[in-house]
């Protein structure tokens, strides 16, 4: 009985002993060499796995910043420059600074701007109600009001405002990985500059429509009538397919653009004052009269000369 | 005779044929018309007129753009108003002619007598040209162009020609109405097209409900006489007018997956179709007129109608004849209740495609769903023998390559699951997403190769 328990103990021990041998030397010949500089950058960024950055996760975008020795295709949007500076530091090589974005929701298609002249009942999927219709307003442009995409946010940064049924950013949670801008049938959301402290102009409304249309679908929509395009003396507003957009690396934030909106499509966030519109418009004739007068000598002075 | 069905799934809904009894209207003319140019499968059709022309019924106003396209003419005479885009059905912008009406007077060239035209031309060229020129397209639903389909790739010969009257979907009455009403221009449709597939035979199917216009299409043949062509009565059962399905209960053979039906030699067309042939070819009418059903199950006896209509008539104008939209319809219905469209714009146009205008009451609105109970109906159901609630699960966990497997893209769309679904489960919605993302996937993978 003894004799047993011996051997088996015996032979059990000396199997484990020959086998981690093996074990040790398979390991040896057969081990892949990884740069280590994978591992640190892989630590040094955020671990969210979100994709933002069009690497299935943060250890793919890691494995492909040491594979091309430098970050000239690679940024993580979550991290921003921060942490871009720290892995260029691991690299050893330069990062260009990108501005800090977030999303923004471009649609003024609350329930009291925008009639609903139908009801879907069908799945509640953005995705499936986009193939099937044009919406349940007039609006075949607009939000759908279905929740894609926040149900796509891993950070919990988007949310349904029951009231207006459009979706809102909570600007502190996003981290502009794109996610939905991407699952947006409407191509609504977009990643716009975030803006010093903050502050941003934009036009929240895609509409192509002509204005009558666009106008009878949506109380607040883009028409088309570029005004705005007139006043910006940044020449940062273009206007397309009959809606307006402004380049939000040219806006000097000077909030013409919001004050002459006939409609309200344009709209300015995180300003410390609210605006003033009588008083910009005030502002905006006061320099196209001295413009005007400015013409005025200069044409004389030709006449003279 | 045993009556014809295909071999697996369907479902039995109550037909209520309510408007099967109302002789077909000739609507009156508009002030005004909107004449899509997207009315066919395929790329939409390039305007060929311009603002301030003045055009006449039946002129060619949209020119086919490309391969798999189809001419539009215009369906009243007057002058074009504008040439610009205005929302459909579903609420989505295409381009539109806006014509008034002024007068009614019909292009050159075109046979308007009510008298029957029995010969047949002999060149083929000749009748597929005829077709072509006349913007014909398939009536059944699709609205695939005509002159396409009639002529089979090489290699590819038709053995057997099915004219689809089964009319499956309940509600509509409009195939039944033109069976019994221009049942002889039907036959001479059948016989041209029989022709031009090179004398194949040809069934016409007719479902059982349907006894009035058996026997009368049954009459018709012995009295024109043209050979091989003869009459089949179907089962009652929904989609017994699907392409595939109507070949399996005619000719027992199923189109294997991913393929035409004239891989297994049959040409499916629809009878309203073998109508719009017999005008474009023997009285060189253009397809401008079509039949549609006003009916529903909430509104009286008296407001039921098959209307003579032509395209470009705004489907609320129609409505405005008997009073606009009755107060007791929840959901407006283009097409039949089991395929059709959910009206979103009711201004919208009627299209050379457009069967019926359907008003459903309080008890076909959507109910709440609930969990699957893997009770399987679905599965017993489908005609095509896929597993929808397999499907939809597949569908949301993105799994693109069992959704392959599982032939998601045989799909036909019948709405059977749905229909059978205790759980009330939105089926067809998930399924028709995964069958786009497949097909886009298969037609990149082709465009590879």
């Amino acid at each position: 009985m003894t004799q047993t328990v011996i051997w088996t103990v015996a032979i059990l021990t000396v199997l484990g002993l020959l086998l981690s041998l093996l074990l040790f030397w398979v390991a040896r010949k057969f081990r892949v060499e990884e740069d280590p500089r994978i591992d640190d950058i892989e630590k040094t960024l955020p671990g969210a796995n979100c994709g933002g950055c069009g690497f299935a996760g943060c250890r793919a975008f890691a494995d492909a910043a040491v594979k091309a020795g430098n970050l000239d295709a690679n940024y993580c949007p979550v991290g921003g420059n921060e942490v871009m500076k720290r892995v260029a530091a691991i690299l050893g090589c330069e990062v260009k600074e990108a501005p800090a974005l977030v999303a923004v929701v471009r649609c003024n298609g609350s329930c009291a701007n925008r009639p609903r002249c139908n009801i879907y009942e069908g799945e509640r999927s953005c995705k499936v109600k986009a193939a099937l219709y044009g919406g349940d307003t007039l609006c075949s442009f607009g939000c759908l009001g279905c929740g894609d995409c926040v149900a796509a946010c891993q950070f919990g940064a988007l949310s349904m405002n029951e009231e207006s049924s459009l979706p809102e950013v909570d600007e502190s949670k996003c981290t502009a990985c794109g996610k939905c801008a991407s699952v947006c049938p409407k191509r609504i959301i977009e990643l716009r500059g975030k803006g010093p402290r903050g502050m941003r102009e934009y036009v929240s409304c895609v509409n192509k429509d002509k204005g009558p249309v666009a106008r009878k679908a949506c109380a607040a929509a883009c028409i088309g009538c570029g005004i705005c395009v007139k006043t910006c003396q940044h020449s940062a507003i273009r206007l397309e397919d009959n809606v307006a957009y402004i380049d939000y690396s040219k806006c000097k934030l000077c909030r013409e653009c919001e004050a002459v909106c006939p409609t309200g499509a344009i709209h300015g966030v995180n300003f410390p004052k609210p605006l003033d519109k009588e008083a910009v418009k005030k502002r905006i004739e006061e320099r196209k009269a001295r413009e005007k007068a400015a013409a005025e000598t200069e044409k004389k002075e030709v006449n003279n000369g | 005779m045993a009556k014809l069905t295909f071999s697996i799934g369907g479902i039995h809904p109550a037909d209520n044929k309510l408007a099967r009894d109302c002789k077909i209207e000739t609507l009156p003319l508009p002030d005004t018309v909107y004449v899509s140019m997207a009315q066919h499968l395929g790329a939409p059709a390039t305007p060929v007129v311009a603002v301030g022309d003045s055009v006449k019924a039946g002129q060619v106003i949209g020119e086919a753009s490309a391969f798999i396209s189809a001419r539009v003419h215009s369906p009243v005479s007057g002058t074009v108003k504008s040439v610009a885009p205005r929302k459909d059905l579903a609420g989505f912008s295409c381009m539109h002619v806006e014509i008034a009406v002024e007068g009614d007077e019909w292009a050159e060239g075109i046979d308007l007598s009510p008298d029957l035209v029995t010969a047949i031309p002999e060149d083929r060229d000749f009748i597929l040209d005829r077709i072509k020129a006349c913007g014909v397209v398939g009536l059944g639903g699709a609205t695939f162009p005509t002159h396409v389909k009639l002529n089979p790739p090489a290699g590819k010969t038709a053995e057997c020609l099915i004219l689809n009257g089964a009319e499956c979907e309940p509600f509509l009455t409009s195939d039944y109405r033109i069976l019994l009403e221009r049942t002889d221009e039907i036959v001479v449709g059948a016989a041209i097209m029989q022709k031009v597939l090179g004398g194949c035979p040809c069934v016409i199917g007719i479902e059982e409900n349907k006894p009035e216009a058996i026997a009368a299409v049954g009459l018709a043949l012995q009295r024109l006489g043209y050979p091989g062509i003869r009459v089949e009565t179907l089962k009652k059962r929904y989609p017994q007018g699907g392409e595939k399905q109507l070949i399996d209960a005619v000719m027992h053979r199923q189109v294997h997956s991913g393929g035409l039906p004239i891989d297994v030699g049959a040409v499916v067309q629809n009878v309203a179709t073998a109508l719009a042939v017999y005008e474009a070819v023997q009285k060189n009418k253009p397809l401008v007129t079509n039949v549609l059903t006003v009916t529903g199950d909430c509104i009286s006896p008296e407001k039921q109608h098959n209307y003579l209509f032509r395209i470009g008539m705004p489907l609320s104008w129609i409505a405005g004849l008997d009073g606009g939209v009755p107060e007791a319809a929840v959901k407006i219905v283009s097409g039949g209740p089991m395929m059709g469209k959910a009206v979103a714009n009711f201004d919208a146009a009627t299209v050379k495609g457009s069967s019926s205008i359907l008003y459903l009451g309080e008890s076909t609105r959507r109910r709440s769903e609930s969990p699957c109970i893997r009770c399987g109906r679905c599965a017993d159901a489908c005609p095509m023998g896929l597993e929808p609630f397999l499907l939809k699960k597949l569908y949301a966990f993105g799994d693109t390559e069992a959704l392959e497997r599982n032939a998601v893209q045989d799909c036909i769309e019948c709405g059977c699951c749905q229909y059978s679904c205790p759980a009330f489960l939105p089926l067809l919605d998930n399924i028709r997403m995964a069958k786009s993302q497949i097909m886009g996937i298969i037609r990149a993978r082709n465009a590879k190769k």
